[in-house]
């Protein structure tokens, strides 16, 4: 399951790509499949401030709901409205469906995130059990 | 299809039944009503901009289409009536009938609520004697019957324990729930404010005392524990577990869903349980009716009876029965009236039906009935704790698994051998759970037959895997697409005009 | 024990399958010291008869063969045979919850036109598969509001049914929910100005009955537009299910909690009821307890299956919308079969019945004694106010074998000697006339004030 390698990661399959001050926020291909079929995304409105590693939303299929954990800190920019009507899009295409944008507070979050290699082992660690 | 050979079910002629609004039409009538004896009103007089305009698409239909029509839906429905269900925790035994016949009786199915003290006494008298038998059944010293559900029970045993540890000054925070609990008791923790803790089952899957005694502090309210626990196994450490409780104030609550491996053979009270609910509608044989009505009386002990909700039945001098509202501690009212009566009327037949005898015996089959299942299929399913079961016996998929078959799966063929399947879902420290409990309503044949199609599907996973993954082949329905009903959930029936028509 | 399927021979070979010696091996795991050894101190086993002959005394104890005119949240109505025909077919009365779609259509197609129905009389758009009763309906439906406004408290209306009252302040206490109470005016309707006062910018809803505990008809435009302007939800609570064949339902509620008790299920002193919890559409996904939803299967064809399962408690945990399990799917099957039986024209006209029962009933009674609360519309309960003690006039009824109106004393001690009376389809016209009659032996046509309004003055 290849990573987009200019993306970061984290233990609770959450990617972020980062643009200067900005970042966008999605879901792993490895959290959707996890998941099955996703039936509805619970996003934060444009304004609310995340805080590092805590929730900000959740994601749900038919049997589970999983809760979505802010890679960084920052306001939220910008929410993706397809998601609303078309949350399968994380299905089809997880990496590219993104779910939030993001204005960093502390660039230096980043360094706790882990690199596309570093989440793919952990990813095969996690598949092991 | 497969060449195994059902011995419990066959296919039938089965009766297609569209949704109501599809038959009605102007005119019908079900309904007729005797003159009125008083005069006439104008309705729009009365009230004015108040009246209704339509009853919109309310339909009109005869009754013989509506016997026929709830009566063909019936049909597609599988029932205790029917078969064994071997749900894990639901004890689904059977629902004696004379139940129903005694909570029709025209006193107690009339009576209302309100009704004068004087003329109430007959209800009373249930009230008085179904909690007289609850109490010693469960050896405790009080019992609240007003919650309408296990889960309002485990609401208001949480309230109780709210009050108790605020009137000593000293309120806390957190509860802790073993990762083998059923889901209502976090969610009843949270709707009390408290925050949840969970505690890890040690090897054997019951509670690990050790690990108890290191999260057990004055922040801990209580522990919601169930016994035996949803494995079916005995939580043998259990006086040890309410020791270290009490060592620190704190309270033991117990989830009495699996009562049904206990009753007559030992009570809570006795091994140091301080408050427990109990399920009318699994241990006390009232009907599921599809999803209730329940009821979840919760039992205490004598240092929590302040707190009980409003009102308690009390004894008065001259012998007769009334209800006591002076409760100054009390934790208020979690329904209107006094409970879900009619169930009282039920699980009180039961007992009476059973006797002291009764009661022991149904337990010991019970027990006796999920170790039979449990010896037929150890080697067939994996065991993953090897404890000795009670009422319950929790097998995984593990074996199976390899060969892409999943417990869902095994529990959908199970269908098409005639049973309901069992509970898949939890307990969430078995991952792919098979939670088997039999209850002692099942003969020793129709055991058997399960055994022998458990065993069968297991072949079946061997010689042809996909007719198990793609199971059930033999009902109304296939699998229905629960993705698209979730993702675009169509929650009623709307006229031709706004709807395209399925295919029925 | 004849609900056992074994015979002491079947025990014994089972016994002998698993190597145990005695059923006593299988309890090896309860510790000896709490093992019970002796009986249970429950009664006796009874036979079948028995058991029958316990209850029927019981049943005589318990005021069969009364006539009454008790309402308050709980309603005497003509239950049609069929209901009980149809309910106690074992594929319904011992089905489980139909989380088993393939084997549950019957359940499940059932709560599907139970929610169409409810949609229908209350005018919102989706309905849920049942909550307890009314009372936790109401409670559960004003923490959806919480949760749906962001914002911590609540405005209810005094003329709200005391014990539901009492519920949602035992659910709110819990929750950091302040409760505040606006009081009825003389018309019997809620005090606009009071409820203007009330609502602030931290009220997530307005919590009001309609028709209310005394029977009025709630100005639900006038109370929605207060609350809406100031960004709260309106939340309507329904005890008087039959109402809902001639009055409007409260189109502009965000929420209504409903108890459907009336359609059909017996009144077995006070329980098992039916809740039901109605809304918009968007707030679904903060809706309590099940929902059905309409799919298919792969071959196209129409089926249910419980849905947006993600709310509840076996999926959610401690984050679910409530902590509802068991519902009251059977009773929820009888109000279906009763709405279904009476339909479009038949819930009107029940409704007309009841109202016109009520309408005679207090124009009869207003002139031996005051009735309260003419300024306003009423369905089938109104208030009267005694010189004499009600519980001494209602001791006289019971020699009548009549159960007369809920005295309400201990509700609302500012509304003196005054007592609830509820008409029904059932009440009969000899009833009422003796009822007065047994009222008048006290206070005589003497007593009857300005407050009495004729039937055809209330209307607006």
């Amino acid at each position: 399951m290849p990573f987009p390698a200019d993306y970061k990661y984290t233990k609770e399959h959450e990617w972020l790509k980062a643009d200067g001050k900005a970042a966008t926020i999605g879901i792993t291909s490895y959290a959707q499949d996890s998941l099955g079929d996703i039936v509805f995304v619970d996003l934060p409105k444009v304004g609310t401030e995340l805080d590092a590693g805590k929730t900000f939303g959740s994601v749900e299929s038919v049997k589970a709901v999983s809760d979505l954990y802010a890679p960084a800190s920052g306001t939220v920019t910008e929410v993706n409205g397809e998601l609303a009507t078309a949350p399968e899009k994380i299905n089809k295409d997880a990496h590219s469906a993104w779910m939030i944008k993001i204005a960093l507070k502390n660039p230096g979050d980043l360094n706790s995130l882990l690199s596309a290699a570093d989440y793919e082992k952990f990813v095969a660690e996690e598949g092991g059990h | 299809m497969s060449k195994h050979m059902t011995r419990k079910a066959t296919r039938h002629v089965n009766q297609n039944e569209g949704l109501i609004f599809e038959k009605s039409s102007p005119g019908k009538a079900a309904w007729k009503l005797p003159p009125l004896d008083v005069p006439e009103v104008d309705a729009s007089k009365i009230l004015g901009s108040s009246e209704r305009k339509t009853l919109g698409n309310m339909p009109e239909v005869s009754e013989i289409e509506i016997i026929r029509h709830f009566t063909r839906m019936s049909t597609w429905n599988y029932a205790i009536d029917l078969g064994m269900y071997p749900l894990g925790s639901c004890t689904m035994k059977y629902n004696p009938r004379v139940n129903e016949v005694v909570s029709r009786l025209e006193g107690i199915a009339n009576g209302h609520p309100y009704q004068p003290e004087k003329i109430s006494q007959g209800a009373l008298r249930i009230i008085k004697t179904l909690s007289d038998c609850l109490t010693e059944i469960t050896g405790m010293d009080a019992i609240t019957l007003q919650p309408a559900a296990g889960a309002h029970g485990e609401l208001t045993g949480l309230l109780m324990v709210r009050a108790f540890h605020d009137a000593k000054g000293k309120p806390r925070k957190k509860v802790l729930i073993p990762d083998s609990a059923h889901g209502t008791n976090p969610a009843t923790a949270a709707m009390v404010g408290y925050a949840i803790e969970n505690l890890k089952s040690n090897a054997s899957g019951i509670v690990d005392t050790g690990m108890l005694e290191a999260q057990m502090n004055e922040d801990v309210a209580a522990l919601m524990l169930t016994n035996p626990n949803t494995l079916g196994v005995f939580e043998q450490e259990i006086h040890k577990i309410a020791d270290i409780l009490h060592a620190k104030g704190g309270l033991l609550y117990m989830d009495g869903a699996n009562m049904n491996a206990l009753v007559g053979k030992v009570r809570p009270g006795d091994f140091g349980v301080d408050l427990m609910h109990l399920n009318l509608h699994k241990t006390f044989s009232t009907p599921h009716g599809g999803g209730g009505p329940g009821s979840g009386p919760v039992a205490i002990k004598k240092f929590l009876e302040p707190f009980l909700p409003k009102p308690v039945l009390k004894s008065k001098s001259d012998g007769t029965l009334g209800f006591d509202y002076e409760r100054p501690q009390s934790i208020g009212r979690v329904r209107s009236f006094y409970g879900n009566f009619g169930m009282f009327v039920r699980a009180l037949a039961y007992i009476l039906a059973n006797g002291p005898d009764g009661l022991r015996q149904t337990t010991e089959d019970a027990v006796l009935n999920a170790n039979y299942i449990r010896k037929g299929l150890e080697g067939t399913y994996d065991l993953p704790y090897k404890s000795p079961s009670m009422h319950e016996v929790v097998f995984s998929d593990k074996l199976q698994a390899k060969k892409g078959v999943r417990t869902m799966d095994v529990a959908k063929r199970l269908i098409d051998y005639g049973f309901h399947p069992y509970t898949t879902a939890f307990p969430l420290i078995v991952p792919g759970a098979m939670m088997i409990e039999p209850t002692e309503s099942e003969s020793m044949e129709e055991l058997d037959l399960f055994i022998e199609a458990m065993k069968s599907i297991a072949d079946e996973v061997d010689e042809d895997a996909e007719i198990v993954r793609t199971a059930p082949h033999s009902t109304r329905v296939a699998r229905l697409d629960e993705t698209a009903a979730a993702r675009n959930p169509v929650l009623r029936w709307k006229p031709q005009a706004e709807s395209p028509k399925p295919k029925a | 024990m004849r609900y056992l399927p074994k015979s002491p021979a079947d025990r014994e070979a089972m016994l002998k399958s698993m190597g145990a010696r005695s059923i006593d091996d299988l309890f090896k795991s309860i510790p000896d010291e709490y093992r019970l050894n002796r009986d249970l101190k429950v009664p006796r086993q009874m036979a079948e008869s028995e058991i029958v002959d316990w209850f029927r005394v019981r049943s005589r104890e318990n005021g069969d063969g009364h006539a009454t005119f008790l309402g308050a949240g709980a309603y005497s109505h003509y239950r049609p045979v069929i209901i009980d025909s149809l309910i106690s077919r074992g594929e319904f009365l011992t089905a489980y919850t139909p989380y088993q779609a393939e084997i549950s259509q019957g359940t499940l197609q059932s709560i599907f036109e139970f929610q169409t129905m409810i949609c229908e009389l209350t005018g919102m758009e989706v309905a849920n598969a049942s909550m307890y009763d009314g009372s936790t309906a109401a409670a559960e439906a004003v923490m959806m509001a919480v949760r749906l406004t962001g914002r911590r408290s609540v405005v209810m209306a005094r003329s709200v049914h005391p014990e539901y009252r009492e519920v949602l302040a035992t659910y709110a206490f819990h929750q950091g929910m302040p409760l505040a109470t606006v009081p009825f005016s003389e018309t019997g309707r809620l005090d606009a100005k009071a409820v203007e006062g009330a609502i602030t910018a931290d009220t997530a809803c307005l919590l009001i009955q309609s028709p209310n505990f005394f029977g009025t008809i709630e100005d639900v435009e006038a109370l929605a537009e207060i609350a809406h302007r100031k960004g709260a939800m309106l939340v309507v609570s329904i005890a008087e299910a039959v109402s809902l064949g001639i009055v409007e339902p409260p189109r502009a509620a965000d929420i209504i909690a409903m108890e459907a008790q009336s359609f059909g299920v017996p009144l077995t002193f006070g329980g098992p009821y039916c809740g039901v919890i109605a809304t918009r559409e968007a707030y679904v996904r903060q809706m309590p307890g099940r929902l059905v939803g309409q799919t298919t299967d792969r071959s196209g064809k129409r089926g249910f299956v419980l849905t947006l399962a993600t709310r509840e408690q076996h999926i959610r945990r401690e984050k679910a919308t409530s902590n509802i399990c068991t519902n009251q799917a059977l009773v929820a099957l009888m109000t279906n079969i009763f709405m279904t039986i009476y339909g479009k024209v038949g819930l009107k006209e029940l409704a007309r019945q009841n109202l016109a029962k009520t309408a005679y009933a207090a124009q009869q009674f207003g002139k031996q004694a005051t009735v309260l609360f003419g300024g306003a519309p009423r369905f089938n309960e109104f208030v009267v106010r005694t010189s004499e003690d009600p519980y001494a006039i209602n001791s006289r009824l019971l020699g009548h074998k009549i159960v007369g109106g809920l005295p309400l004393k201990k509700f609302y001690p500012e509304l003196g000697n005054a007592s609830l009376w509820c008409c029904t389809e059932l009440t009969t016209r000899s009833t009422i006339d003796t009822a007065v009659g047994v009222v008048a032996e006290s206070e005589g046509s003497e007593n009857s004030t300005a407050d009495e309004a004729t039937v055809e003055e209330v209307a607006k």
